[in-house]
């Protein structure tokens, strides 16, 4: 159970004046139930390896396997495969139609080919997970708000149970408490089903908090590729990819450099609070 | 202008005269408008489909003096003609109208109706107006066209299917498609009407522009040149 990629190259417009290249030689093993965090400037590839991964785009040349299996395959099933890993678009609330919330995130269920007893079923689990109050599940997702919409398109994509979360910048264009509610939503996700969950963003300090291994792209390539402690301590590196580590790092550095004694690896708030409290008792 | 005129020329001729005219005034301005020829040749790729089609239909399916039989179908002399001149027709169609496109910008465009349509303003026809949503439409195209692709992308994320089944479960798997389409297209046209009233946008009265467009000794001479164009091809037919 787990996604590889092996030396995928794709480009946009092949084969035109238009050509660019957005991977290359990209390289990567995700295992089951890992928490992995995609991290890269804008146009370095990211949202280009989400679609990869449940088979949207076509590598230009390197393979990728799902489970064991290579998904360009001629009869390797891509709905299947879209059923497994579940993308998340940025602002997926573009892309609702139904004329109820429930109806919608019924779409994705119903085209998998389950029974409509199953359908419903799933749909109500996957709104119940995302904490859409039920008050609006019967009404049109036009009038909801912006945060609640986008938990309804996350739940659409929940309900056709995928092993596989893949979330392009789920918090892109929300105010911070819809961010952190977001982010939040993702955790309970993770701890509840323990899938496998892909998180890509360009702010380290969205992603450091929660996952537990960090992939650095940069002009199309992995940069770096760790747990975020290590990741964050080559913030040289992420500076010159057009990033920055958390304010975290910089203050343990600081701290350090005028002799304090803390954690280096500290990378979230709380991590760095303990520490430093430590350091000072 | 020149182009509507040159497209309208096209259906004029009935013979070899005309058929060359049109051919020497096409290489004339393709020539002028300094754009590669392989990228207007491009452009014949979308139709080759339709014009073998046409070209295969007036060959065979045009009554008339016999001229070969192949099988079951004949070909006539009045087909070949028809046939020959159809297709000349189509090409330089789509070439005429690849000259335009390829090098004038819509705005380009968009204000060069609103100067030939000027003397309409008399009549109380809202010219501007209509330029202007002509500009604005053209700018939208590309933008829509991305949208829908945003769109099909994350409904195939949901195990969208848009390539199988009969004719009418296609048509209702475009719906998840088309009403997002649709909702974002709205959005868009109020976030710009916004945009346009917060910096008094008020139509089309004493507004000036940023880049007039003026006349020049060369824009006069081409009128005159399209017009003598015309005249000839007329004559010629």
């Amino acid at each position: 159970m787990s996604i590889i990629l092996n030396k995928v190259y794709y480009s946009y417009e092949e084969k035109t004046a238009f050509e660019a290249q957005a991977l290359k030689n990209v390289s990567l093993t995700i295992e089951d139930g890992e928490f992995v965090g995609i991290i890269g400037h804008t146009g370095s590839g990211k949202s280009t390896l989400a679609q990869l991964l449940n088979g949207l785009l076509c590598a230009t040349s390197g393979g990728v396997y799902y489970n064991g299996r290579d998904i360009y395959e001629s009869d390797y099933d891509k709905k299947e495969l879209r059923g497994k890993v579940g993308l998340v678009f940025q602002y997926p609330e573009h892309q609702l139609f139904g004329t109820t919330v429930f109806e919608d995130v019924c779409y994705g269920p119903q085209n998998l080919g389950y029974s409509q007893k199953e359908t419903q079923l799933r749909a109500f689990g996957a709104l119940r997970s995302v904490g859409l109050p039920e008050t609006c599940w019967y009404h049109s997702p036009f009038a909801l708000s912006g945060g609640q919409k986008r938990l309804a398109a996350i739940a659409g994509v929940l309900a056709m149970g995928p092993e596989v979360l893949v979330l392009d910048e789920p918090a892109a264009g929300l105010d911070p408490k819809g961010r952190d509610e977001i982010f939040g939503l993702i955790g309970k996700i993770k701890e509840e089903s323990n899938r496998t969950v892909i998180l890509i963003s360009h702010s380290m300090e969205d992603v450091a908090d929660h996952v537990g291994r960090i992939v650095v792209m940069d002009h199309g390539s992995v940069l770096l590729d760790g747990a975020p402690g290590e990741v964050f301590l080559r913030y040289k590196e992420l500076e010159r990819a057009g990033l920055a580590a958390p304010e975290a790092v910089y203050l343990m550095r600081d701290l350090r450099e005028r002799g304090f004694l803390v954690n280096e690896k500290a990378t979230t708030l709380a991590e760095a609070k303990a520490s430093i409290l430590e350091a000072f008792s | 202008m020149a182009t509507l005129l040159y497209l309208l020329s096209l259906f004029l001729f009935r013979n070899a005269a005309g058929v060359a005219a049109a051919t020497l005034w096409l290489f004339f301005l393709v020539r002028l408008s300094k754009v590669p020829f392989r990228y207007m040749v491009r452009g014949l790729r979308a139709i080759v489909m339709i014009l073998a089609l046409t070209a295969a239909f007036h060959l065979f399916l045009t009554p008339g003096e016999t001229l070969v039989v192949i099988g079951k179908l004949t070909v006539t002399k009045e087909g070949a003609q028809n046939a020959f001149f159809l297709s000349i027709r189509l090409i330089y169609l789509i070439l005429g109208s690849s000259v335009l496109t390829l090098t004038t910008t819509p705005n380009q465009l968009a204000d060069g109706m609103e100067k030939a349509l000027r003397p309409l303003q008399k009549l109380h026809v809202p010219v501007h107006e209509i330029s202007m949503m002509m500009s604005i439409a053209l700018r939208f195209i590309p933008i829509l066209i991305e949208e829908m692709d945003k769109i099909r992308k994350a409904q195939l994320a949901r195990g969208a299917d848009f390539e199988s089944g009969n004719l009418w479960k296609r048509v209702k798997a475009m719906v998840p498609l088309l009403i997002p389409l649709f909702v974002s297209a709205f959005r868009r046209a109020n976030d710009l009407a916004l945009a346009m009233e917060a910096r008094c946008y008020r139509g089309g009265a004493g507004r000036t522009k940023m880049r007039p467009l003026r006349y020049r000794k060369a824009d006069h001479a081409a009128y005159l040149v399209t017009a003598a164009y015309f005249a000839a091809a007329i004559l010629l037919r």
